[in-house]
């Protein structure tokens, strides 16, 4: 684990009901951690709650998406001089137990991915869904020097290395903040590992198991990916030759 | 009214529209130039129609007209491209910003909270 207090980020758009949960639970796993909540542009009691809690809260004046409010953290962080970051969801989705094994990760890897796929997990996918995931996981893992089998995953950590690239270049398009800022930092020549994590859900009937929102999901993300690929060429071309 | 007429009335009302937008400062230059380059090149042929026929029927095109609605279809999706391309860049921009404001709010909360413990 990189020395210095790690940074715990937890980007909201209203989540008041969930927030006090995971604050709390974060700092019951990671009672060293600073906890910083970017409050998406709430409407609710988001960042009163975080507030009280004794959260560090930054709120943007509007929403902008879970990209631009990753950025923020990013910047806060590198200003902050904090040496490592983690993302966890407002929702209570990501499982705090897990910070840990994220962090130490860091010891030998820029950026670790909290993967969902793994032989314990409860986790399924099928259909549109589960075929944009694979074409993305093979595309980042042949990029990669090691294997990324959940590039959308939010719950990851990054090192020193990856926070000073994220603070000044973090994608806020669709997908951005998770396929797009792992093709960035691999570019950059950043190692990016993963590790097994849980994820609980709090609502059954995910918005997957409809079959025109997943084949939509399959369009954005291909084309999140060539786009990424894409621009990964360009900057290659003009940085390298 | 011949159609010459009415064409170059509306060139000149395009014209004076835009002049008087640029003038009240609700244009920006830039954009003013482009509208006003495009309402003078109207009126410029809707003075001197035969020009244009002959420019048409020296490049092939039978119906002088397909020529003018191919000439202002391509110029229109020039000038929306490059809106959506302006767009785009001040989105980031706009967002850029909005990030930096609450990094101060959140810093100057802090230092005001400093102060008041002091």
């Amino acid at each position: 684990m990189p020395s210095g207090q790690p940074l715990i980020a937890i980007p909201a758009w209203n989540e008041q009901d969930s927030i006090g949960l995971v604050i709390s639970k974060v700092r019951e796993y990671q009672p060293n951690a600073a906890i910083l909540v970017v409050d998406d542009g709430s409407t609710d009691d988001t960042a009163s709650t975080a507030a009280e809690l004794g959260a560090a809260v930054v709120s943007l004046p509007f929403n902008v998406g879970v990209g631009g409010a990753m950025r923020t953290a990013f910047l806060y962080a590198q200003r902050g001089g904090f040496s490592a970051l983690v993302q966890v969801d407002a929702d209570g989705q990501h499982d705090p137990a897990d910070l840990d094994r994220l962090l130490t990760g860091l010891d030998s890897a820029d950026i670790v991915v909290g993967t969902r796929f793994h032989p314990n997990s409860m986790y399924f996918v099928g259909g549109p869904r589960k075929w944009a995931m694979v074409l993305l996981s093979k595309s980042l893992s042949r990029m990669n020097r090691s294997p990324i089998s959940d590039p959308t995953s939010g719950f990851r950590s990054a090192g020193p290395r990856a926070i000073e690239l994220f603070a000044s270049e973090y994608p806020a398009e669709y997908l951005g903040d998770t396929v797009g800022s792992l093709s960035i930092a691999i570019h950059n020549g950043l190692l990016i590992s993963e590790t097994p994590v849980t994820m609980y859900y709090r609502a059954i009937g995910r918005p997957s198991k409809n079959a025109l929102w997943s084949a939509l999901y399959l369009g954005r993300a291909s084309l999140a990916l060539v786009a990424t690929v894409l621009k990964r060429r360009n900057r290659t071309r003009g940085d390298l030759d | 009214m011949p159609p010459n007429l009415i064409a170059a009335i509306a060139s000149i009302v395009i014209f004076i529209f835009i002049f008087d937008l640029l003038r009240r400062g609700v244009l920006k230059e830039k954009y003013a130039v482009l509208w006003l380059l495009i309402a003078g090149v109207a009126l410029f042929f809707s003075i001197f129609p035969g020009l244009f026929d002959s420019i048409a029927l020296f490049m092939g095109v039978s119906q002088p007209v397909n020529l003018l609605f191919f000439l202002s279809s391509v110029i229109l999706v020039l000038v929306t491209v490059q809106f959506s391309f302006e767009l785009s860049r001040n989105e980031a921009r706009i967002r850029r910003l909005a990030e930096e404001i609450a990094l101060l709010r959140e810093q100057n909360d802090r230092n005001s909270e400093n102060n008041d413990k002091h």
